[in-house]
């Protein structure tokens, strides 16, 4: 029985090789979903990101869709120009403006997940060049949840990283390799 | 006539918050019969929550009272909840999709019946109305353009949006298949572009719910674009009936990028486009 109920995951500059490695290293059993802000061009072909990142995982990783239920070996990504909320066990989309610019927003879905889930979600910032996710991972933290920063010596761009360590303590600091064992440690 | 959709089938939460969140929706519905008591809740959290912090009160609760008292909280709120953020000619494909598959079935009529459904401050309904200009389909179309709110639906009537935008929307203009020169729509004054009141002559802009009020004509389309994303499941229900009700016999519905019909209603369509959510009523 997994100790958490879903894992976000927020992501910027330099995401698509992080999430390519964490996703790649979780097998098809990881029993948590998953949901992924990267920060992504809102003009962007919707299918490129998911296409790319099924070329290295098992799980199966879609865009989200109204409503798209969480399920386990799912790995939901919020689409080009839409920020995902999650509400009792689905993803809703918002075209709500921008916040600090970014729209996927890491705060919007990491706060909605603390809503949703209390203690009972993971939140995980990677590399980025910007501050987004910092106040999300605080919000999830004080819910209660569960929250990771990638170790900003591993990270293609560090401002967002430092960002969220400048602001809040996380339970880890991980490198970006030793991520997916110990999503795999807490979600087992 | 207010459908009111019930929320007793949902567990009864101890969530001092959702408590709030649901008495607040009670109160809204009952002193000013809005009803949002069926909106996705995430987003209209943190709707309600925007408004809260903007009306310097620290529960939803705080926020109930002001509202109850104050019908200028009220509008503030109505505002906030309705307003859709759009933009001209969002999705280019989408309306390059409008102009090669449904623009050859609405010439096949004499006349035809448009309706954009949730059109919010009117972006979309300007877009539609250049794409079928420049397809030589405007006269033979009236458009209805209707939203919950008397105030975005000024806006749109008045075709006036930041000049500021109008870098961003030539580019989508261009990308969804535009054959002229965008400028040539708008005037400019100050910061505004003014587009031509010739775009929406025919166009009636009118006061819907689609939480609440019925279908009012008969459509060969209905564009309803992001508008549901922001309604749960059982009053997305609600709306489709109401769509279907409004389509014509082959008329088509469109939909947002990521929204789909209920499965409920899947066999009453066939799908037009898949990725544009293009979808044709059955007889």
């Amino acid at each position: 029985m997994s100790g958490y109920d879903v894992v976000v995951i927020g992501a910027s500059w330099g995401g698509l090789h992080a999430l390519e490695r964490i996703l790649g290293a979780l097998g098809d059993d990881f029993p948590t979903p998953i949901v992924v802000a990267q920060h992504r061009d809102p003009d962007a072909d919707d299918e490129l990101l998911t296409g790319l990142l099924n070329r290295h995982t098992a799980l199966c990783v879609a865009d989200a869709e109204d409503k798209s239920p969480l399920e386990p070996g799912n790995v939901l990504i919020a689409p080009p120009g839409y920020h995902v909320l999650l509400d009792d066990g689905a993803a809703e989309l918002s075209v709500d403006e921008p916040v600090q610019f970014a729209r996927p927003s890491i705060d919007v879905l990491f706060e909605s997940a603390a809503d949703a889930y209390g203690g009972r979600a993971v939140g995980v910032l990677l590399t980025g060049a910007n501050e987004d996710g910092a106040h999300g991972l605080c919000v999830i933290a004080e819910r209660g949840g569960y929250t990771i920063v990638q170790d900003p010596a591993t990270c293609v761009r560090q401002e967002m990283p430092k960002a969220a360590l400048a602001v809040m303590e996380p339970d880890a600091v991980v490198r970006l390799d030793d991520i997916p064992a110990h999503l795999g440690r807490l979600c087992r | 006539m207010a459908v009111p959709i019930s929320t007793s089938a949902l567990p009864q939460s101890t969530d001092p918050e959702q408590i709030e969140v649901e008495l607040l929706l009670e109160a809204i519905y009952r002193r000013y019969h809005y009803d949002f008591r069926g909106y996705a809740r995430a987003s209209l959290r943190r709707r309600l929550w925007r408004r809260a912090q903007q009306e310097r009160v620290r529960t939803l609760s705080g926020l109930q009272e002001r509202v109850l008292h104050d019908p200028m909280v009220m509008e503030r709120l109505l505002r906030d909840l309705s307003i859709n953020v759009t933009e001209m000619f969002r999705d280019p494909a989408f309306f390059r999709a409008v102009r090669e598959r449904v623009v050859p079935i609405l010439r096949t009529y004499p006349y035809a019946r448009v309706w954009n459904a949730g059109c919010s401050t009117g972006e979309e309904t300007f877009s539609l109305a250049i794409a079928l200009a420049e397809e030589g389909l405007l006269d033979r179309v009236r458009m209805y353009a209707t939203d919950m709110n008397e105030d975005v639906l000024g806006v749109a009537r008045s075709g006036s949006f930041p000049m500021e935008r109008m870098r961003r929307y030539t580019e989508n203009y261009q990308r969804a298949g535009g054959t002229g020169d965008f400028s040539r729509y708008y005037t400019v004054q100050g910061d505004r572009a003014i587009f031509s009141r010739s775009l929406v002559e025919g166009a009636v802009f009118a006061q819907h719910n689609l939480a609440q009020d019925s279908s009012f004509n008969e459509f060969q389309l209905v564009m309803c674009r992001n508008v549901l994303i922001y309604f749960g499941r059982p009053l997305q229900e609600r709306v489709h009936d109401l769509f279907l009700e409004s389509l014509a016999r082959f008329g088509v519905l469109a939909l947002g990028h990521k929204e789909s019909v209920v499965a409920s209603h899947e066999d009453r369509y066939e799908v037009l486009d898949a990725a544009e959510k293009l979808y044709r009523r059955k007889r």
